[in-house]
């Protein structure tokens, strides 16, 4: 049997068709409205407490600020350039293989513009190679190990932070200008790239500034441990002038409640490279006389600047925390996405820049943060370098809080290899071209 | 000789803690032959509790030795609560299965308790540490102990024995011993073998969580704390025969030991001691070292 045939008016034809055009922009038009971000940190996990979400948190916040237009100039532009900006939450949680397959799901899937994110120095090294291949855009914005950079170059890859060797070259430089007796330092880091890294930085920076003190005990302690009764009697045992450590978060929460009533603190200068996060949940339980850095000049040690004094209020006001390293790592990238973005936005008439357009803006570029002038000087224009603080602790009953003394800030190029030379070579080399030191 | 006596007072303060949570492990495969996963879930709830029920009490205005109190009481209301919502309502559609497939039902409990505890007690850390400084320091040479570290030791030997007890010379435990032996002639008997279940599974959670209640003031009460603990522990009942009470203290000897001696004299091995020595055992003994004399036997 025939089909019957089915008959439209022409004019009815045309109205269709014009109503299916003009849905068809619509939809255009907000596909270009959206400037979509893909932010990946620990949302569960070890490292969830202390870095992913104070981390997120500070992404939040941007996000309804910069759609308001409420940052401060010149970062006041609603969205980015005018475009709304969304974002998309990845939680960093299982592993590298695991972190491989959400990147690709964010670019093809999600059909994000940029990613920011990864704490984890592993993940750093697995997603970094896939983003390339994928040409497509990608921020580090916390990860410490120097290799990324420092072993292959990218042309869609960057890191908004400087790299873990400022931090352990900043503690060195720190006791030598304190005038810090050292004849022995012990360590204790965990047995992990972070731990490892920190370990040698630190020693091969002693070696330069303290060429004749000794190296006691040197502690390896498995990532999460919880207990460190047996690494403490190590410690206390072979009692030296410097405690050095790296640990982080829950690990170094668990040491300090451990090692403190036991009187470690009392028989050395104990110096932590990472540890702001820790001191507003350890509060008086964080003993005095700490040498501490932040992995930048963030939280206590932050400059005073009228960015950083409304990034602090922000960040007080809703989470009732004042922020540490976690979120001015995650606001200085967001900043110079921000920029970098607004810079291929205009540069392409107004519209939404590729990803190539997108890294031509980033690279090489400087900016202002809260904690101080970022600038991307380093891995060929993909590695930011910035200034650093260390600092003392102190509890302040009055405040009921620690606060930290004895702030001594360093210039980027005081602590931070220059772009020419691996991290590693130029400490082994005695800091070759630091300039600017105090 | 200070050394030596550093590294086994290490050595017990280490196998003290692991034993009061491998030992609920051991109670539960011995008695539900069940490899749980998810103990390292409880003991991370019973350090969540005590942080909840410490707080608690010092709101109460108890005096702070009553804390101890509290923390006993947290880790019995992990056990009361979770027990039955996790036996009755999950695992007991499991029984007779598969081993395998129990390993991953408890895997995945695991997985959804580490979302439950974020969901009720949120990211943030929790401290309860002032439990820690109840029973002062002790001076052992060089050394400071906390004296907190020593009573953890007497509460691991009070719980090994009073288990010990309770399976060797009580009526429970000759119930329990049946029941392990053939749950089928148990029945018949007129013995309620789903009641033995859940008490031994509510006894392995009590374990678990009161391991974690005493671990709660040596360290920051938040997500991930569940991980650690349950490898070790794993390694811990291997060694020493899944099922045996004896075994799992024996077990939890060497691997404080085997720790205490890396810290202390190779320290780059720490991270490998305790694998190696399960590796050793086992080459020599499969089954653990107290699997085959006791077997089927708790």
């Amino acid at each position: 049997m025939a089909r019957p045939e089915i008959r439209i008016p022409a004019h009815r034809m045309l109205r269709g068709l014009a109503a299916a055009a003009a849905l068809c922009a619509a939809a255009g038009a907000q596909a270009q409205e959206t400037f979509k971000v893909g932010v990946v940190s620990f949302l569960s996990g070890q490292a969830a407490e202390s870095f992913g979400i104070p981390a997120v948190n500070g992404a939040k916040l941007l996000l309804e600020a910069f759609n308001k237009g409420a940052a401060p100039a010149p970062y006041n532009k609603p969205g980015f350039g005018g475009i709304k900006l969304e974002f998309v939450y990845v939680d960093e949680n299982g592993g590298a293989t695991k972190q491989v397959q959400e990147l690709r799901n964010l670019y093809d899937r999600e059909k994000v513009d940029a990613v920011v994110g990864y704490v984890s120095s592993g993940d750093c090294l697995a997603v970094a190679p896939v983003a390339e291949e994928m040409k497509k855009f990608l921020i580090l914005y916390d990860c410490g190990t120097p290799r990324i950079f420092e072993e292959r170059s990218y042309q869609y890859v960057f890191r908004t932070a400087s790299h873990a060797a400022m931090d352990n070259v900043a503690l060195g430089r720190y006791l030598k200008a304190k005038n810090v007796k050292i004849e022995t330092f012990n360590m204790i880091n965990q047995d992990y790239a972070w731990g490892q890294d920190s370990k040698k930085d630190f020693t091969w920076t002693m070696e330069k500034l303290y060429p004749a003190a000794k190296l006691g005990e040197d502690q390896l302690p498995k990532f999460g441990a919880g207990q460190y009764g047996s690494e403490i009697s190590a410690l206390m045992k072979t009692t030296a002038d410097v405690t050095h450590s790296s640990l982080w978060g829950g690990d170094l929460q668990a040491f300090v409640l451990q090692a403190g009533p036991r009187g470690l603190f009392k028989r050395t200068q104990v110096v932590f490279s990472a540890a702001d996060h820790v001191l507003p949940g350890l509060g008086d339980k964080m003993p005095d006389g700490v040498i501490l850095g932040a992995r930048g000049a963030y939280g206590l040690m932050s400059p005073k600047s009228a960015l950083n004094d409304w990034w602090w209020d922000l960040y007080s006001k809703a989470h009732n925390v004042y922020p540490v390293q976690a979120p001015y790592r995650m606001v200085q990238a967001l900043l110079g996405l921000k920029l970098a973005a607004e810079k291929a936005i205009a540069a392409n008439g107004g519209k939404k820049p590729s990803p190539e357009q997108l890294a031509a803006a980033l690279r090489n570029s400087e900016w202002d943060s809260p904690a101080g002038r970022i600038r991307m000087s380093n891995g060929g224009g993909h590695q930011a370098t910035q200034d650093t603080a260390i600092g003392k602790t102190r509890y302040d009953a009055a405040k009921k809080m620690v606060v930290i003394d004895d702030i001594m800030r360093f210039p980027a190029s005081c602590v931070n290899p220059p772009a020419t030379m691996k991290s590693e070579d130029w400490i082994k080399a005695g800091f070759q071209g630091a300039s600017g030191c105090p | 000789m200070a050394e030596l006596i550093t590294i086994l007072i290490d050595a017990l303060t280490y196998a003290s803690w692991l034993f009061i949570v491998a030992l609920g492990l051991t109670l539960v495969f011995g008695v539900l032959k069940i490899l749980n996963i998810a103990h390292g879930s409880f003991y991370a709830l019973g350090a969540y509790a005590a942080a909840s029920f410490v707080g608690w009490a010092a709101s109460m205005q108890w005096a702070p030795a009553f804390s101890l109190v509290a923390m006993l009481l947290a880790a019995v209301a992990v056990a009361a609560l979770v027990a039955p919502l996790t036996e009755r309502g999950l695992l007991r559609f499991f029984y007779g299965r598969d081993e395998v497939l129990l390993v991953l039902v408890t895997y995945a409990l695991f997985l959804i308790m580490e979302d439950v505890t974020k969901l009720i007690w949120g990211a943030n850390p929790y401290y309860v540490s002032e439990p820690y400084g109840l029973f002062g320091n002790v001076d052992i040479g060089k050394q400071s102990y906390v004296g907190y570290d020593f009573a953890l030791v007497g509460l691991a030997a009070a719980v090994g024995l009073v288990v010990w007890w309770c399976l060797n010379r009580t009526r429970i435990g000759k119930i329990v011993t049946v029941v392990i032996h053939s749950s089928e002639i148990a029945a018949s008997m007129g013995i309620n073998v789903s009641r033995v279940y859940m008490g031994a599974f509510a006894a392995g959670i009590l374990l678990a969580a009161l391991g974690g209640a005493f671990t709660a003031p040596m360290i920051s009460v938040q997500p991930g704390v569940s991980v650690g603990v349950i490898i070790v522990s794993f390694a811990v009942v291997i060694i020493g025969g899944l099922g045996s009470i004896e075994g799992a203290a024996i077990g939890a000897l060497i691997v404080g030991l085997a720790r205490s001696v890396a810290v202390h004299t190779a320290p780059v091995a720490e991270l490998f001691s305790i694998y190696i020595v399960m590796a050793i055992v086992l080459m020599f003994r499969p089954e653990g070292l107290f699997q085959r004399i006791q077997a089927r036997k708790i």
